[in-house]
């Protein structure tokens, strides 16, 4: 027994290994620089301020800025997904012709690389060769997401609904199709309506799968990136400077290790706190129904 | 018998509807990737006939992506190789034995996932700095484990417990020794599921950019960050940039066809089951 123990142990140890180097080791590095003032450029090296960097990260009005604006796209996005991810996928339950043609078309999006993305909407969205600013402009609307803000945020919270949406509607239809068809048939003897049965059958059956896949989609818009990144780089201004995009911008331009390094511990510590939240969420609403 | 003929027209137009918007930025890029410099500028016209394989050579056989691209093929591969044999063993002994701290497995795999990369620039810049690692495609494929390896073990973790225990139970009584059991018995049996794991880790690792566009340079760019470098300041080559992101595609494809049914699992981790 003892000996099974040992190979185990054996079987475990190259696993943990790696996670407690890539995984353990970056954040008690993360906590320990950000006790520091760290700056590349500077003489003096690192320089101990304690808590110094959370408390200047709590009055810096521009991480404030990217943190409401990032919360705003994950409001916006999710609100508009889910409910359209939900519709189009309640309309698809019968079965007819096409169905697996459609369903590969819309996993493409999922398998494509965020960058990829990016740059097929730069080519789309251009001003000088792409054909939405082209056409936009023979209807007589200036399109530019270089320089208009407003655009520039509508713009890349349509990049992710293209992305996404599909993601929402295949896993509703996964969910969906794996319901239970008795309380449709009681429902149908009992002459309910379309609107009824969705309203009272569908969305609370259909209630973990629903959750979950909100749980996933904020997670996600809340670190987006590469899109983003690559469609307009924060900018124009600071028009869809999200959070992980000033993170970056923060390291790329002013070497500040310190303080980045506190804002990533802030960020690490939010990330965490709202996955237990919702997964706490999630499991008691599913221990309720 | 009507309101069905109805409903069914509905729903095609429907999906003709969302195909469109889902595939049209797709086909622009190809017409993109097809277009010289002077039918690019000379205004959006949506249908091209010609094809300017040009495009296509420069960047590869001409320029550095070539090189891009074998790295990106190189980290993705090795990463994955890497990922699967380690996640075997360490599923193995999740599922078949009592490992303290197991049951927070599940919440391990999704912070690990959920966190947002950018957090990690800074350590991560500093210490493969020190350690000579920066640039490297060995330490890409070490780093792309942060994300990867939790997932795949979660993923293997429900098919490698469905394989009855009585199985290598009797394995074990016929003299197997450990390994023997996970190679004779758990490999063959899993082979659907690790194939599944494997497609998607080397779709997560190919598709990184952030922390490839920070921590390496020249030696071991990779292709997606080579596509960010596209758009400079003295103009981009829209047609290249095009095609490289054609390239760039392929993979994701290609696994679509294998694995299709399994991306919405993987992608839910195991909470939807297609």
């Amino acid at each position: 027994m003892r000996e099974r123990k040992a190979q185990v142990w054996g079987l475990l140890a190259p696993t943990l290994f790696l996670m407690f180097a890539i995984g353990v080791v970056p954040v008690i590095y993360i906590l320990y620089l950000s006790a520091f003032k760290y700056n590349v450029f500077s003489r003096v090296g690192m320089v101990y301020t304690g808590f110094n960097n959370f408390r200047k990260l709590v009055f810096d009005a521009d991480f404030l800025k990217s943190l409401r604006l990032g919360l705003t796209f994950v409001v916006l996005c999710c609100g508009i997904e889910l409910p359209l991810g939900l519709l189009i996928a309640n309309l698809l339950t019968l079965e007819f012709r096409g169905k697996g043609l459609f369903r590969t078309i819309m996993t493409l999006p999922l398998a494509m690389a965020p960058i990829t993305i990016g740059s097929m909407w730069v080519l789309l969205m251009n001003p000088d060769i792409g054909p939405i600013p082209f056409y936009l402009r023979k209807l007589g609307i200036e399109y530019n997401i270089g320089v208009n803000p407003t655009q520039a945020f509508f713009t890349t919270v349509l990049v992710d609904i293209w992305h996404w949406t599909p993601f929402v509607v295949l896993t509703f239809m996964a969910g969906l199709s794996a319901l239970p068809k008795q309380p449709y048939e009681a429902a149908l003897v009992d002459g309910a309506n379309r609107w009824q049965v969705f309203r009272y059958i569908t969305i609370p059956l259909l209630k973990p799968v629903i959750l979950t896949t909100l749980f996933i989609r904020i997670m996600d818009t809340f670190r987006v990136f590469d899109e983003v990144w690559m469609l307009t780089s924060g900018g124009p201004g600071t028009a869809t400077r999200y959070v992980s995009i000033h993170l970056v911008r923060l390291v790329l331009q002013s070497m500040e290790y310190g303080y980045s390094s506190a804002m990533s511990l802030f960020l690490l510590y939010l990330t965490i706190v709202m996955c237990w939240l919702l997964m706490t969420f999630i499991s008691s609403s599913q221990e309720a129904t | 018998m009507q309101r069905k003929t109805l409903r069914l027209v509905l729903v095609y137009l429907v999906c003709i509807l969302i195909a469109a918007f889902t595939l049209f930025p797709i086909y622009w890029m190809f017409v993109v990737s097809a277009r010289t410099k002077l039918e690019v500028f000379s205004g959006p016209k949506l249908i091209q006939t010609s094809f300017y394989a040009f495009n296509y050579y420069r960047p590869f056989f001409r320029d550095i992506y070539g090189r891009y691209l074998v790295n990106s093929l190189i980290i993705a591969s090795g990463n994955t190789l890497l990922v699967v044999s380690l996640a075997i063993l360490a599923t193995y002994a999740f599922s078949r034995f009592r490992v303290p701290g197991s049951s927070n497995l599940f919440f391990w795999t999704i912070t690990n996932r959920m966190a947002p990369p950018a957090v990690f620039i800074v350590p991560f810049f500093l210490i493969f700095t020190r350690l000579g690692l920066r640039d490297t495609r060995i330490g890409m494929i070490l780093l792309y484990c942060i994300f990867n390896l939790p997932f795949a073990i979660w993923l293997l973790k429900g098919m490698i417990d469905s394989i009855p225990k009585e199985l290598d139970e009797a394995a074990y009584i016929d003299g197997c020794s450990l390994l023997g059991v996970l190679w004779n018995v758990i490999l063959p049996l899993a082979k659907p599921g690790i194939m599944t794991t494997a497609i998607l880790t080397w779709i997560f690792a190919w598709n990184e950019y952030l922390f490839a566009a920070i921590l390496t340079s020249v030696n071991a760019r990779t292709i997606t960050t080579g596509l960010a470098e596209f758009v400079t300041v003295i103009g981009t080559n829209w047609g290249e940039m095009a095609a490289v992101s054609v390239v760039c595609l392929i993979p994701a494809v290609v696994f679509i066809g294998i694995a299709q049914r399994h991306i919405i699992a993987g992608l839910t981790f195991g909470a939807v089951k297609d």
